[in-house]
């Protein structure tokens, strides 16, 4: 039971990280390699508004998460959007040197201490019974937080005039550009919506267990998720985080606690090597030349 | 009527072309090999960087750069390369003769293990692939660590213990290099590879067989990363798990982006720049009268100055330094005029 309690919390956790992924993917082709430090720049943001705010938790929990989506339009006006008619390759490595860049800033202006945002929130941590097993309170807000932003994502993607425009955009770029659809500002949401739900998940960890440098390891974790399930569909990420979070915990608890680091990868390269294009995940068409 | 004329085959495939060419030639290798003979100890030693990084630096540029593939899992080819070398040394006292075949050997063998997937799909999948195989290696070698009792990192014995000869042999080995991907990419493989660069499909409308060009690449980029691996073993006498993270991936993706992509001088020239740049952050810190506060976090200010330069680059110089090179060379070589005529 605790066992099944420990995979839900874990798998919400990579779903909630696994969306950024997949939204900037799936709309723009772009593998976001820096979704890691922006989901730690997103827990600092918290780190920074609850001492800003202080005694008003619920307002430094809303500042933040507007931050975070800030920062994603930021990131997209400032950098992305040079990288836009480049080739693919070129904006992968501009993501990467983003993310070293976000890295090092981070620990310049922040310092490499662990911090600890709930105690500065106001709000503990307390652990709630669900039939024999036992579950945090901030793990329960996880899996709340993803089941949440989950529904709003398919509601906006399926429903909104928005979501319509992202998908357009995602299946055929130029077409929906002839169409009328701004290509930038499509975009720029997409990055935004990706930082904000990589930014909440970051809080929500740092909450848990510390805000420290290893978050950024955990955010590249669960891009095999989000692989697993299929790089352009969100629902193959909802179930490809279930995946890799069930074998990850499984494994951790009856083999070795030392594999948590390389099991997400070694369940990727199984995927790779039996259904590459993901669980869930269109394959892709033949190339006209 | 004066000018350079190719009347011989053997003059079409030299690589060195007109006298003046020889001559600077000439000039470079002299400076190259008296080096030693006049630099302190801590140049001699950022010269072995260099050299020694200039491998795999090549050995990226010929995949990222020629062949148009990503790969994230540099460090763990580093580490590879280096804990086949570190095992085989503590296990079976194995000499450089057999240490430095088997990493290349490793790094064949891991090369064409993870490249196989990327041939399944177009795009970026090597570079997710690398990404696994990065975490696998090194954790596959802390456990090794941990397991034999080496927590700290397992010493190994260099037959060789003074700079200079390093230097020597650190030269031979980046030329071999540099000699090798020039000529590879002159033949039918390197034109493959970069007709994969250009269009995939168009490549393969061409008859290039994209998969065997692709897995080539990677086989090929990963070896020589792991013979640089096994070197750097060797050089630093000591190899540990903690030593290859994401970072030193990240800089020798630096390299090749800073450099300039599709040029191997490029590589050499990135290489010199990654590996100098702390040591001009430091000297900077210390001129700016700063150090003493940024003491603590002058790795994180490297770190973000490395970002932002790559960004820079990227964003106003996607040509890199050759890119730089070139511009001046043709500044000089038209002047007074700004463009070259239109009809050549």
């Amino acid at each position: 039971m605790q066992l099944a309690v420990n995979i839900v919390v874990l798998a919400s956790i990579y779903a909630l990280i696994c969306c950024g992924y997949v939204l900037i993917y799936r709309v723009s082709r772009v593998l976001s390699l820096a979704h890691g430090e922006l989901m730690m720049l997103g827990a600092y943001g918290l780190y920074a508004t609850a001492s800003l705010f202080g005694g008003h938790p619920v307002l430094a929990v809303a500042a933040a998460g507007t931050l975070a989506f800030c920062v994603g339009i930021v990131v997209y006006a400032a950098l992305m959007w040079r990288m836009t008619g480049e080739s693919v390759l070129a904006a992968v490595l501009a993501t990467i040197a983003l993310g070293i860049l976000l890295r090092g800033a981070m620990i310049l202006v922040f310092g490499t201490q662990t911090q600890y945002p709930l105690r500065d929130l106001g709000w503990s941590n307390a652990s709630l019974a669900v039939g024999s097993a036992r579950i945090s309170a901030v793990g329960l807000a996880l899996v709340l937080a993803t089941a949440l932003t989950y529904g709003a994502l398919f509601a906006f993607l399926r429903g909104t005039r928005w979501g319509i425009r992202m998908r357009a955009a995602g299946q055929n770029p130029l077409l929906a550009a002839q169409r009328g659809i701004g290509l930038h500002g499509v975009y720029a949401l997409a990055w935004g919506l990706a930082t904000f739900t990589g930014g909440m998940a970051g809080m929500l960890i740092a909450c848990d267990a510390g805000l420290e440098g290893t978050l950024v390891v955990i955010g590249l974790k669960a891009f095999p998720a989000a692989l697993v399930g299929g790089l352009d569909s969100l629902a193959g990420a909802l179930v490809g985080s279930l995946v890799v979070s069930a074998a990850e915990v499984l494994l951790i608890h009856y083999v070795d606690p030392l594999l948590s680091d390389v099991v997400p990868f070694v369940v990727l390269l199984a995927m790779l090597a039996v259904r590459p294009w993901g669980l869930f995940g269109t394959r892709e068409e033949l190339d006209r030349v | 009527m004066s000018g350079y004329f190719r009347v011989r085959y053997s003059e079409d495939f030299a690589l060195l072309d007109t006298r003046v060419q020889k001559a600077w030639f000439a000039v470079f290798s002299i400076a190259l090999l008296s080096y030693p003979f006049f630099a302190n100890a801590l140049w001699l030693d950022l010269a072995n960087q260099v050299l020694l990084a200039s491998i795999g630096a090549v050995a990226l540029m010929l995949l990222t750069g020629y062949a148009g593939q990503i790969s994230l899992g540099h460090a763990g080819l580093l580490a590879a390369g280096a804990f086949t070398t570190g095992i085989l040394f503590k296990e079976f006292g194995a000499s450089m003769w057999l240490t430095l075949p088997a990493s290349a050997a490793v790094g064949a063998a891991l090369g064409l293990i993870f490249g196989l997937p990327s041939l399944r799909l177009r795009g970026l999948y090597l570079a997710v692939s690398t990404l696994a195989l990065h975490f696998i290696v090194t954790f596959a070698g802390g456990e090794y660590e941990s397991r034999r009792g080496f927590s700290t990192g397992i010493v190994i014995e260099s037959p060789l213990t003074d700079a200079r000869h390093w230097y020597f042999v650190l030269l031979a080995a980046a030329a071999a290099t540099l000699l090798f991907g020039l000529n590879l990419l002159r033949s039918r493989t390197g034109r493959a590879w970069r007709a994969i660069h250009g269009r995939e499909a168009v490549a393969e409308a061409l008859g290039i067989n994209v998969h065997r060009a692709k897995l080539s690449a990677f086989v090929i980029s990963s070896t020589l990363t792991a013979v640089s691996g096994c070197l750097f073993a060797y050089y630093r006498g000591f190899v540990s798990a903690e030593a290859f993270s994401l970072y030193i991936t990240i800089q020798y993706i630096a390299m090749v982006i800073i450099g300039g992509m599709g040029s191997l001088l490029g590589a050499i020239l990135g290489t010199v720049f990654v590996v100098l740049f702390p040591y001009v952050i430091d000297a900077a810190t210390a001129l700016l009268g700063i150090a003493g506060r940024l003491a603590s976090g002058i790795f994180a200010v490297n770190y973000s100055a490395f970002g932002l330069v790559m960004i820079l680059f990227l964003v106003f110089e996607p040509q890199g330094l050759v890119g730089l090179w070139r511009r001046m060379q043709s500044w000089f070589l038209l002047w007074p005029f700004k463009q070259r005529p239109l009809s050549r």
